[in-house]
């Protein structure tokens, strides 16, 4: 079914943020590297480019408000959950 | 506070499923040097730091922690997934069938439950960064030693990924305790106290 395509668009998700996750760590201990601050702002904007087209079909990634809209029935409570897939 | 995002920070993969290697692998759930562990040492230091830069260092790396411990949980999770109560047993893991079924449980690889005295904080900001630095060594053997008992591929790039991460923060940690080291020189303080001449 569409778990596949859920999947590799979280996959892209994933991947960048991975990338800020890094860039993050490294620019606590870096906070004047102007390039990596660059850096970091371009993958939170690709970022946020692909957790919107996710949550666009699968509803929000993030719980309390943080994820945007949800359609209905109650996109949260529905799987799968990460350790399932 | 802390958002829930419904997503690992990698996926994880299974070739097969594989309780023997669940029981051994739990440790990093539940042991000394496993997830749970490292994501509270850090985030309960954070109350004790002198700098700002050194508050958000224990903020991100516990945060991340928490997402490894997350993918572990997923690890064990899948590599049980479908075994009985005869495969559990034969896998040596018999006695968590019997307290636990699948239910996950926070203990090292020898079933020992997980303890607050695992983690460290003296409250002096040189001592915990010193000590989260030996941590994230003791994890980064751990994972080691972990990657040497499985020969799934799909198991071994989880765990290398993980391992990987332990060197990060390890580098990161140094850097910070060079950080604090240099304020407090020179502030005139040591351990956060004025110096009484
Ligand atoms: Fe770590």
């Amino acid at each position: 079914m569409n778990c596949e395509k859920q999947m590799s668009m979280l996959k892209k998700i994933q991947e960048m943020q991975f990338v800020a996750v890094e860039l993050n760590l490294y620019l606590d201990t870096h906070p004047c590297d102007v390039e990596a601050i660059n850096d970091f702002n371009c993958a939170v904007q690709m970022l946020e480019k692909r957790k919107k087209a996710y949550q666009d079909e699968f509803g929000p990634l993030l719980n309390f408000g943080f994820g945007g809209y949800s359609k209905e029935p109650w996109q949260w409570a529905m799987g799968p959950w990460p350790w399932e897939m | 506070m802390w958002i829930y995002e419904k997503s690992l920070e990698r996926p994880v993969k299974i070739s097969r499923p594989d309780p023997a290697f669940a029981k051994l692998v739990i440790t990093q759930y539940g042991g000394p040097d496993g997830e749970l562990s490292a994501s509270l040492r850090y985030l309960n230091q954070r109350y004790s730091m002198p700098t700002d830069k050194a508050k958000a260092l224990l903020t991100d790396i516990g945060t991340e922690e928490l997402a490894h411990m997350e993918m572990i949980a997923a690890l064990v999770y899948k590599l049980i997934e479908g075994a009985d109560p005869k495969d559990m047993e034969a896998a040596g893991w018999g006695g968590q069938y019997a307290q636990h079924n699948h239910g996950l449980f926070w203990t090292d690889a020898n079933g020992v439950p997980w303890s607050a005295k695992y983690i460290a904080c003296l409250g002096d900001p040189i001592t915990d960064l010193a000590e989260n630095m030996a941590a994230e060594q003791k994890a980064r053997t751990t994972y080691e030693h972990l990657i040497d008992l499985t020969d799934d591929p799909c198991v071994k790039d989880t765990l290398r990924f993980l391992w990987q991460r332990e060197v990060v923060h390890f580098q990161r940690f140094g850097e910070c305790l060079n950080d604090v080291q240099e304020h407090m020189s020179k502030m005139n303080t040591w351990c956060g106290y004025e110096m009484r001449k």
